[in-house]
Parts: C-alpha cells; structure tokens; sequence
C-alpha cells in the first residue's frame, strides 16, 4: 500500500477544501470498500481525508413530508430508523440484504453510493480493466461474467453496481445532495450514475472534490407497502445476482401507483420505467406483471453466460409484484 | 523508541478494554495489527484481511466491527473491545461461558470474532434492530423473536472452517435468553 497523509475534517467546508487542495485525497467514511481496494493496490491516495466525524449524521423530517439522511449515518441506523421502517419498508430491506452486521455498522450512506464494483477483473491488477485503468480493454465481455450486466452495458465495460441501498433509493426516487468549495448541488439518483458509454471509469455526476452530504427521500405514500427481494448465490451475506426493489398501490383490483427498479443488472441501479408505465391502470395481476417486466427487459443484452439473469428478473418481478398486490387486498 | 510521527504517520492514543495506549503508527496500520503486532493483543484473529471472515470482529463504542478495515489512526478516540476485554477477572462474560457450556466452536480461531459479534447480535436485538430474516421490518410489528433462522442470518458475517455453526448458534440463543431474563430480572427490581 503506498503510504499516505491523514486528516480528520471537523466541517464540512473544511473537509472539501482540502480535498480541492490535493487531487489525490480522497474522503474517508466507513472504509469498508475503500480500505479493502488501499489493500489490493486499487486505490492509490496520497491523503485519506476522514469525514465520519462530520455533523451528517441525523435522519430527519423534511418540510415536504419525506425524510432527509446525512452522509455519514451508517447502513445499520439507516435501516434501524423508526420513520424509514414504517415509510419505506423496501429501503430498510434492502439495507439489511447487504454486507454484513459489521460492515453495516461501519458503511456509510455517502460511501455506499459511492462504492465500487465487485467485478473481478476490476479488483486484478494482472487483468486490463477499463474502469481502472482506462483504455486497457474489457476482459468480461469474452471472459468470467455470469454475474455482469444485461442493461446498459457497453463493449467497454460490463461490469455491475453492488449496491442494495442505491437499488431502492432509485425504486424511491431519492436525490443526492453534495458540496464542492463553491457551491451546494443536488442530483436525482436518476442522473446521479452516468450511463457507461466509453467512459465507464467516469461513474458519477458528482463535480471533482464534491462531499456527498446526503440523500433525500421525496415523500411517497406508495412506498408504504413496498419491498426489497435479492437473490444470490448464498443465504446471506453475498452480493446480488439480481434483485427487486418495488413498491404497489392497488385500488379496486387496478394499479394505481407503482415503483420498480432492479439491481445486479447494470453498471447503475436500474429504475424500470418501461415496465412502470406498463402496470399503471392496469389489472394488478400476474399477466400485468409479466407484461410490465418483458417491456422492461425488452432492451436486455445478455452475454453468453448471463441470459439466465433475464429469466431471473423476470420472476422476481412477478413474485414480488403479486405478493405486494396479494397484500394489498388483505 | 517510536519512531517520531511524519507526514505519514502520527501519534495516537488507543483506548482499548479501557486502558489507554500510547503508540505512533503508520497510516497503513490497520487496527488489526495494530492490536496484534504492536500491542500483543492476539486474541483477535486475522483471518481474510478483507472484511470478509470476520475472524477480526471487536467492539468499537458498543458495535461490532471488522478491525480489518479499521485504520488504527482512525480509531483514537473510540472504545475499543476485543475479546481479551470480556471477562471480569475469573468470570467470564455470559456469551464466552455459553460458548464453552454447548461446544460453540471447534479448533478457535474463529472464536475470538464469533463472540464479539454475539455480544452485538443480543444486544441489537434487544434495541429492536430487525434482520434480512425479519418478515416485517414495520416497528408496528414489533421485534422479531430471536429464532435460530434470525440467529443465523445475523451472525452470517462470521464464518467458521470448522462448521461449527450448529452449536453457534445454540450458544447465541441460551446466551440471549439469559440476557433476556437477566433484563426482566432487573426490571422487576426497578418496579419493585
């Protein structure tokens, strides 16, 4: 590991100054994913800037009904919040599918958004990787990719996004909200992952330097019942090779409101718009279900070793869909 | 003598099992080896080195955490527990004698970790914390009861080569229910 300056920031302005001061620092929250790529060579800071002692650590109330989290509050009091349980069910869910009691106690909001892909290649320093080291070349499209992409992905990288967190922050519409040394800025999750084009070491819209110093949860009264379903390769502890993030509201047998995004299937949570428009004023049942997921998974790609994957999703969302309306009918 | 702190090092106080340790480390130190190598507290245990055993669990102000992936630099200024830090004197922590009393393990190594992180196990399940395992995360429900299901799925980020997951997880269920019963004990004495 190359050996590197520490600093502890006491403010938020403070912490992205000296950022802006040394491009290659980087902030250090929880270190779970961080740490681990200092270890494999990955990462190479010259300076680890701590923010978990930064004031970004409360879940409160926003003035328009829905709930604002600080950067630094860790996966385990996210998922634990009374208010998040009771209002986004689906968040809290998915929150606890990842990682494990441990990490969740040291994850942070802002570096789970931020974590990086757990591709193999991307983690081989003896392997081309184009999202690190940019221009090397893709050795997952012709190579080890049962668990990569089917949306989204280019020739220049298939890799996926390992977050739980982002799937449902995506499912609800959440949006980041940072800082740089001149400015505050907020961001949609939607446009908050760049699209992987030929630029996939590029993976977010955040300006160089920025502090991520929330997330904002928009009121969503259809995320009361709503629900995180991951599938993987072990009971516990692994990371998906797809999952769920939906949320239902079904009146007089028809689907009034709808959420639905997956996760494991591309470079970024993938919010499912196409299959959203599909289940909205329509019968809420498994035909509908069907429906919405093909229109969604109409654009999949998958490689030789991952088509199983549409199959999968397909299935969740019919499963999850149906157990939700099933609920709703109760 | 300890080398004098640079830009890549500092000086830092640990405080662990509530004694307080003076040492300057390289910012490379994990808090693993700083505990291991520097201050011959080796009952904490490297396994993986990547946060992925559990081997190395300790308690950092009451939470379990994989001292792995903990920089010791970033450490000064919590408490820190490790399994050396359990027991009071002779008698040892309830979580440690409920491990001995069902076989809770096989050839050790893992040990160390397993128990730290039940103390934790018990102790987010009494505050109500749910799990993957939880079929209703509402708060309306209510807490999930510690079945050997929930059990499982919270301690999953222990593993044990040995396969002694059985008794494990026999361990963690009397160990919470004599916790349980030592809080009813202790509320009756508050109402009384």
């Amino acid at each position: 590991m190359r050996e590197f300056g520490y600093q502890r920031a006491g403010d938020v302005s403070g912490a992205v100054a000296l950022i802006a001061a040394d491009p290659d620092a980087r902030y250090l929250g929880g270190g779970t994913n961080l740490v681990d790529l200092m270890k494999a060579g990955v990462e190479r800071p010259a300076r680890l800037v701590d923010v978990r002692e930064l004031p970004l650590d409360g879940i409160e109330p926003t003035p328009e009904g829905g709930l604002r989290i600080g950067a630094t509050v860790t996966n385990s009091d996210l998922a634990a919040h009374p208010e998040v349980r009771r209002r986004y069910p689906a968040l809290t869910q998915a929150v606890l599918a990842g990682a494990s009691g441990q990490l969740r106690n040291m994850a942070t909001v802002g570096g789970n958004l931020l974590q990086r892909t757990r591709c193999g290649y991307f983690t081989d320093l003896s392997k081309p990787c184009n999202k690190r080291a940019p221009g090397s070349g893709c050795p997952a499209v012709t190579g080890e990719h049962h668990n990569h992409a089917i949306l989204g992905a280019t020739d220049h990288c298939v890799a996926v996004h390992p977050s739980d967190m982002g799937v449902a922050l995506a499912a609800l519409d959440a949006a980041v909200t940072y800082e740089t040394s001149d400015r505050q800025g907020k961001s949609p999750i939607a446009d908050f992952y760049l699209p992987v084009g030929d630029t996939p070491h590029r993976e977010t819209a955040l300006p160089p330097g920025a502090l991520i110093t929330g997330v904002v949860l928009p009121p969503a009264p259809v995320a009361a019942r709503s629900r995180y379903r991951k599938v993987r390769e072990r009971a516990s502890y692994a990371f998906a090779i797809a999952s769920v993030a939906a949320a239902l509201d079904v009146e007089d047998g028809v689907v009034r409101d709808a959420r639905l995004a997956f996760g494991a299937v591309a470079s970024r949570p993938w919010r499912a718009r196409a299959a959203e428009s599909v289940l909205i004023g329509a019968p809420a049942d498994g035909t509908t279900f069907g429906t919405a997921a093909d229109a969604e998974l109409a654009a999949a790609r998958p490689l030789p070793d991952n088509g199983y994957k549409v199959t999968l999703v397909r299935n969740l969302v019919v499963a999850v869909l149906t157990e939700l309306a099933e609920e709703a009918a109760r | 003598m300890a080398p004098a702190p640079s830009s890549t090092s500092s000086a830092v106080t640990l405080n662990i099992n509530g004694e307080k340790h003076q040492l300057t480390v390289d910012h490379r130190t994990t808090l693993l080896d700083a505990l291991r190598e520097r201050l011959d507290l080796t009952g904490t245990k490297k396994g993986c080195d990547q946060g992925q055993c559990g081997a190395c669990t300790v308690l950092v102000d009451g939470r379990r955490a994989v001292a792995c992936l903990n920089l010791a630099v970033a450490a000064e200024g919590r408490e820190i527990t490790t399994i050396e830090g359990l027991a009071e004197g002779d008698r040892l922590h309830p979580v440690q004698q409920a491990f001995l009393d069902l076989d809770g393990y096989q050839c050790g190594y893992c040990t160390p970790g397993q128990i730290c992180s039940a103390i934790a196990v018990i102790e987010e399940h009494a505050a109500g914390w749910p799990s993957a395992a939880t079929e209703d995360v509402r708060p309306e429900a209510g807490p999930p009861p510690l079945t050997p299901e929930e059990i499982r799925e919270r301690m999953s980020g222990n593993l044990c080569r040995c396969g002694a997951y059985v008794s494990i997880v026999q361990a963690v269920a009397r160990a919470a229910e004599a916790h349980g019963e030592a809080d009813t004990e202790s509320a009756k004495e508050t109402a009384a």
